[in-house]
């Protein structure tokens, strides 16, 4: 643990081995499977004619809405609390389509070609009805309904409050308002989503491939909705090409392969086109907040309250609901100690694509809230941001803290942390430049953010109050085979981050082998048939702590073998580089121990002989060591164990931990504007997170990139953007900007390093960290750079368009002017509509 | 249905296939080769990147019919069964250069590319060569060192 090593599965990748889903369909002779989508985002559905379709050569079955009636709509996992209604997503739409792209039929044919060519044959009457095309439009007077049971479009309304706000903001020095917008943005793993579902009606089993997060739960949810017994069903998720949320929710593809294959006996596959991706993989984010953040003059925050209207897309779908529900809400006091709060989330259904987790799931708009808002204090107080932060943050002193809203920050030094990002940085020295380059009519821009996420969703009896069908601990099993090797099996499910590498480091260094010894299993539910899976930067947190406490428990039961061939106490024994020793110096007890054990040693040869006539065949004890090997060798043979013992190493353990364990980070980002063109050039991303224990230096400095990357490009470029009538514009890679090579600078990252108490390996989460605070950042930094324009906000994503018009507009009208009046309009729209 | 004949990886290969069969999809399930990936099916990901008489092709958006006697090398040809890596899959290894590796396989073989045309690529130089490759998970960091190393490594293999 702790070593910089170089990925285990890498080579199988690089040299073209990889095993993804849609590898397996390539070398299958499964059929191909297509799906029709509603192009209208809003219409009833009139009929669905496939007699046609249904004699095309190659074709072997048609899947329409009248042949699902039986089967069971797709299961919300995560409900916000309190949800009276769940309007649930159909498998295929029954009477109404809700959004563009929603599944309306499907064809299985002998070729994708000829399950292509079968779609256009589909004859579908719709009957197009107005659309509700985004939240604030959906609680407008007089707009549409999306759910009958729903009649005023509010999914849910979300309300935590600690302290007394309303004495906080009468007491304020100053009080920051804001309306921000956080953009609908595509998690767009490089890997779309892909089934590959194969039905054997002789035994009546079921094999489904799934490019999946979470294989355990997807395989409930799957038996639930075709009736089929868990015992019967073996889901696969093999490699995973990227998930960051997208892969969490239960959709409709799954169901609708594997009852083309339960009805066909065929194996069916789908994969999904990546056009076809931006309307049918749930999008992330997608919040419209109104804010105010009270404080005192010098600088120390007393309240924030607000309200934030989160599309929930047309059907709660996944884990949609409780992400800005649970994880907005419960983190919008982020690091600092602000005493007094109220917010309330609002879900709201509109006629676009469910919303589901995006990398920081609720956590990057509860961060971009806070940190805007901090920004915008020390602006209007004229105090340094950095030095605005450091005073408001919980110390490190008054840790565990419970938070206004619910929840408590486990551990952690936020001043620290941030003094270590700005050494990094050079913040003083950057400063400096940018009052030289403000002389000289440049627009340098610094940016900071500071951010605490709660990771590690658990414990199992906590999940059931935040509305989560689901569980919070995780399996490990670690097996050591009968030459010293292990297999390490585990419910998480690695989407790209490595487990095959850094959960095999967890393993090799309790059990002192290397961890080219070990091979990690995970993401089939024949070989590890309970876990729980991979979101919420979880899996080292607790799934690493399974395996470490799974493998301690192989090394008690090692020990003792070694001790008795040893003839020795468990406590008398030193184990290094996989040898077990006797103590030199163990002292007189160890000795009088040492030949009791001999005697017992004797007696048992003397009672098997008596029993069954037999000698036992006299055993090498070596009096100076036994290696970890041998141990196995021993407790696999079970020849000569100790009295009582069962054989084998092998130990399973479930990790519930015992509360959710919040990782913390600060960003410094800086950019240069061009202020003629809106051109953003991010020059530098300077990164310090606190992740507690690291397994792996090299995987996380991988991880932290990766997603400083996603939340630069949710600042800069990304955003799935819908028409007035809620029809969908993107339609892939060249509409919806993924950042490229040439976006971004080299990271540069650092690290501090408080363990948390929450677990035994002191783990706190590392693979959302990074996404959560990059994106605040770089507007904070943008936002810097103009300040000497009056420009204080721009409605992300801040392409150059949209940097350049509001630049523009600041040098026409007097900025504030402008967006005070701006401001206040749409806040009394919303205010009248909600209330 | 028309018949096709390329060379891939160095061996003869002859296929039927539809008119509108892709080179990434003749390659995946004709000849069983699954290390090239299909990432966007419109150019812009890079995923499929393959080498089409030496130069790198993204194979979502060639014809199979159009490889008619070409010479084709996939990420399955850069190092033989058995033999160690290439040095630019060394040099990904190394890195830490992969995460999920579904972009994996175009990168390398347009990094191969990068590295044959420009002897010692530096930053920005690989930033532009790399702007048809689409990776979601690295940030393109360690990719970066990685061509950068692989390059150098490279050159120093020739010599």
């Amino acid at each position: 643990m702790g070593d910089r090593l170089p990925r285990l599965e890498d080579e199988r990748f690089l040299r073209g081995g990889s095993r993804y889903v849609s590898d397996l369909i390539a070398t299958s002779k499964a059929l191909r499977v297509r799906v029709l989508r509603s192009p209208h985002p809003h219409a009833r559905v009139v009929t669905v004619d496939a007699s046609s379709a249904r004699t095309l050569p190659g074709v072997v079955d048609v899947l329409t809405p009248d042949d699902v009636v039986s089967i069971g709509d797709l299961p919300c996992e995560w409900a916000a609390p309190g949800m009276a209604v769940v309007p649930l997503h159909p498998v295929l739409a029954r009477d109404r389509a809700r959004y563009a792209g929603q599944p309306i039929a499907a064809v299985a044919a002998e070729t994708t070609h000829a399950a292509e060519d079968a779609l256009g044959a589909i004859a579908v009457a719709y009957d197009a009805l107005p659309a509700v095309a985004d939240q604030e439009a959906a609680i407008k007077e007089g707009a549409p309904f999306l759910h009958d049971a729903v009649p005023d479009n509010v999914a849910f309304r979300f309300r935590r409050t600690g302290g007394n706000v309303g004495r906080a903001f009468a007491e304020a020095g100053i009080v920051i308002r804001r309306r921000l917008t956080n953009s609908r943005v595509s998690p767009a793993p490089l890997e779309g989503r892909v089934v590959l579902s194969d039905f054997d009606t002789r035994s009546g089993r079921l094999t489904h491939y799934t490019s999946s997060q979470l294989p355990h739960t997807h395989a409930r949810l799957l038996a639930g909705c075709i009736g089929l017994p868990l015992h019967k069903l073996r889901l696969v998720a093999p490699d995973i090409g990227g998930g960051f949320g997208a892969k969490l929710g239960f959709y409709a593809e799954d169901v609708i392969c594997a009852i083309l294959s339960m009805r066909t006996g065929r194996p069916c596959a789908w994969s999904e086109g990546r056009s076809e991706s931006f309307l049918a993989t749930t999008h992330g984010r997608d919040q419209i907040q109104y804010v105010e953040l009270a404080a005192r003059r010098d600088g120390r925050v007393l309240g924030l309250r607000g309200r934030v209207l989160a599309d929930i897309g047309a059907y709660a779908l996944g884990m949609g609901p409780g992400v800005p529900s649970i994880n907005t809400g419960i983190s919008v006091t982020g690091p600092y100690d602000i005493p007094h709060a109220d917010i309330e989330i609002i879900g709201v259904y509109t006629n676009r694509t469910p919303t589901g987790p995006y990398r920081g799931a609720g956590h990057p708009e509860a961060t971009f809230l806070i940190e805007r808002l901090m920004d915008e204090l020390a602006r209007e107080l004229g105090r340094d941001p950095a030095e605005l932060r450091r005073v408001n943050f919980v110390s490190s002193a008054a840790m565990p803290h419970r938070l206004p809203t619910g929840f408590t920050l486990d551990s952690g030094d936020y001043a620290a942390n941030l003094d270590a990002v700005l050494a990094l940085a050079g913040y003083a020295e950057l400063r400096k430049r940018q009052a030289r380059l403000r002389a000289e009519g440049r627009y340098l821009g610094i940016g900071l953010a500071t951010f605490s996420a709660s990771s590690a969703a658990s414990p199992s009896i906590a999940m059931g109050a935040i509305g989560f069908a689901m569980t919070g601990h995780e399996v490990a099993r670690v097996v050591v085979h009968a030459d010293g090797r292990a297999t390490v099996f585990c419910g998480a499910q690695s989407t790209g981050q490595g487990h095959a590498t850094s959960l095999a480091q967890i393993a090799a260094s309790v059990l002192g082998i290397p961890p080219n010894d070990i091979e990690v299993v995970e993401g089939d539910t024949q070989a590890v048939p309970l876990g729980t899976g991979t979101f919420n930067s979880r899996s080292m947190a607790v799934g690493g702590s399974a395996v470490y406490e799974a493998a301690r428990r192989i090394m008690q039961k090692a020990r003792r073998i070694a001790a008795y061939k040893l003839e020795r106490r468990t406590r008398d024994l030193s184990y290094e580089d996989g040898v077990f020793r006797p103590r030199v110096h163990a002292g007189a007890t160890a000795t009088i121990a040492h030949a009791i054990k001999g005697v017992v040693q004797k007696v048992v040869p003397l009672v098997f002989k008596r029993r069954s006539g037999f000698e036992l065949p006299t055993m090498q004890r070596s009096a100076d060591a036994v290696t970890f090997a041998e141990v196995a060798r021993e407790a696999h043979l079970g020849h000569d164990l100790p009295l009582g013992m069962t054989p084998g190493l092998d130990e399973t353990y479930f990790f519930d931990p015992k509360d959710v364990v919040f990782d913390y980070g600060a960003h410094v980002a800086v950019v240069e504007v061009d202020a003629e063109t809106g051109h953003v050039a991010l020059l530098r991303h300077v990164v310090v997170d606190d992740c507690g224990r690291v397994i792996n230096p090299l995987l996380v400095e991988g991880q932290v990139h990766g997603g400083a990357a996603q939340g630069i490009g949710q600042a800069l470029m990304e955003a799935v953007v819908h028409g007035g009538n809620g029809e969908p514009l993107i339609g892939g890679f060249n509409e919806y900007a993924m950042p490229r090579a040439s976006d971004l600078p080299l990271f540069e990252t650092g690290r501090t390093e408080v363990r948390t108490p929450i677990n035994p390996l002191g783990a706190r989460g590392v693979g959302e960290g990074a996404t959560i605070g990059a994106t605040p950042a770089v507007i904070n930094a943008v936002l810097d750079a103009l300040a000497p324009l009056a420009v204080t906000d721009i409605a992300m994503p801040l392409t150059p368009m949209r940097v350049w018009r509001a630049i523009s507009a600041a040098r026409g009208v007097s900025a504030a002017d402008v967006g005070e009046r701006d401001l206040d309009r749409r806040w009394s729209t919303v205010s009248r509509s909600v209330d | 249905m028309p018949e096709v004949s390329m060379s891939v990886n160095g061996r003869a290969v002859r296929g039927v296939v539809e008119g509108r069969t892709m080179l990434v999809d003749f390659l995946r399930e004709g000849l069983l080769l699954t290390g090239t990936h299909v990432g966007c099916d419109t150019t812009q990901c890079g995923a499929c990147i393959v080498h089409v008489n030496g130069l790198p092709m993204k194979s979502c958006t060639m014809l199979a019919l159009q490889c008619e006697g070409a010479d084709v090398t996939t990420i399955e040809g850069l190092a033989a069964h058995g033999a160690p890596l290439h040095p630019m899959q060394a040099a990904f290894r190394e890195h830490h250069a992969l995460q999920c590796g579904y972009c994996t396989s175009g990168m390398v073989m347009m990094a191969v590319d990068i590295a044959r045309r420009v002897a010692e690529p530096d930053e920005a130089t690989i930033r532009e060569e790399l702007k048809g490759n689409i990776c979601r998970c690295t940030g393109y960091h360690h990719i970066v060192d990685a061509v950068g190393a692989g390059a150098k490594a490279m050159a120093v293999s020739q010599t």
